[in-house]
């Protein structure tokens, strides 16, 4: 089995890092790009015998204590196949 | 006093914060590995600047589940004095000793250099031999210094007068200038800035002395008997 695991900076958290892609992606004439906010992505692997809800709840609890500061990020867990 | 300094692979201010105290200030300082399940003892711990574990993922983000870290929440609930120094500070908000969080600097750069800070509470194990308000000259040197938190919790550390030190010039974008903060015990203090760096008469600035000293000078003794209140204002 495999998920995704989506972490990104909440709303309210300014993201320098975008913002500079952003005005890069300006500079490169694309004027139509009006905001970039960056994001982690990660690709993980599940060994055994676990059900999708196992999983998924298995993995929601790393995200929250381990892959995303939820002080300043939000994270989204998707299993796929 | 006994004085733990916490390596983590990938500390390398480990030395420093060694050097400072030990040759300096003359204490007896001994290293903690990070994988040590207690700080052996000590009577106050420091965890010094670095990358632990290459600061992957996020800074402080794995250093937090290390043993040594455990042991060190431990001696903070005990009202053991813990000072954080950079990424000492980024352990300590990832572990939930501090609040806040510590994000990738306003304007992108790492920046490495010497900054006017104010103390702003006398009120702590760290600070107490200084005066309020004195402007403190010290290095900075790190990529990921941007202090950040929700406006009330901003609003507390400001009522709670836990903001031990402030910005004059803002190197790095933190919310109203914090450039280091206490705990609700106040024995636990992170900060951005190096006092462990202007320590030595050689390096031209002696200004984060007044802070090790601090330190040096609290008596662990009449902090155990007071409890976490000896430094509250009430």
């Amino acid at each position: 089995m495999k998920a995704h695991v989506y972490v990104w900076m909440k709303p309210s958290v300014l993201d320098p890092q975008g913002q500079t892609i952003c005005h890069a992606l300006n500079g490169l004439g694309h004027q139509e790009i009006a905001s970039v906010r960056q994001g982690k992505y990660f690709e993980i692997g599940l060994s055994g015998d676990l059900t999708k809800e196992t999983a998924q709840a298995t993995l929601e609890t790393l995200a929250q204590d381990v892959l995303a500061n939820p002080v300043i990020e939000d994270y989204r867990v998707e299993i796929v196949d | 006093m006994k004085i733990g300094v916490v390596v983590f692979p990938g500390s390398n201010c480990d030395h420093d914060a060694w050097y400072a105290m030990s040759h300096n200030l003359g204490q007896d300082v001994s290293l903690l590995w990070h994988d040590s399940p207690s700080v052996g003892g000590v009577d106050a711990v420091i965890l010094p600047g670095g990358f632990s574990y290459g600061d992957y993922l996020r800074c402080g983000a794995i250093a937090k589940f290390s043993p040594v870290i455990t042991a060190v929440k431990r001696f903070a609930a005990e009202g053991g004095p813990v000072l954080g120094i950079c990424n000492g500070f980024q352990i300590l908000v990832e572990c939930g000793l501090l609040e806040g969080a510590l994000i990738r600097n306003v304007g992108q750069r790492f920046v490495c250099k010497t900054v006017s800070t104010r103390v702003e509470t006398t009120d702590s194990p760290f600070t107490h031999l200084a005066k309020q308000g004195e402007v403190l000259r010290l290095p900075v040197a790190h990529g990921e210094g941007c202090f950040i938190a929700e406006e009330p919790v901003l609003d507390r550390l400001e009522s709670e007068d836990r903001v031990a030190i402030r910005y004059l010039e803002n190197p790095n974008g933190s919310m109203r200038g914090i450039a280091g903060i206490l705990n609700e015990g106040r024995n636990v203090l992170g900060m951005m800035p190096h006092p462990e760096r202007a320590a030595d008469p050689l390096m031209g600035n002696t200004d984060g002395l007044v802070m090790l000293t601090s330190l040096i000078d609290f008596a662990p003794n009449d902090y155990a008997a007071a409890g976490s209140s000896a430094f509250s204002k009430s």
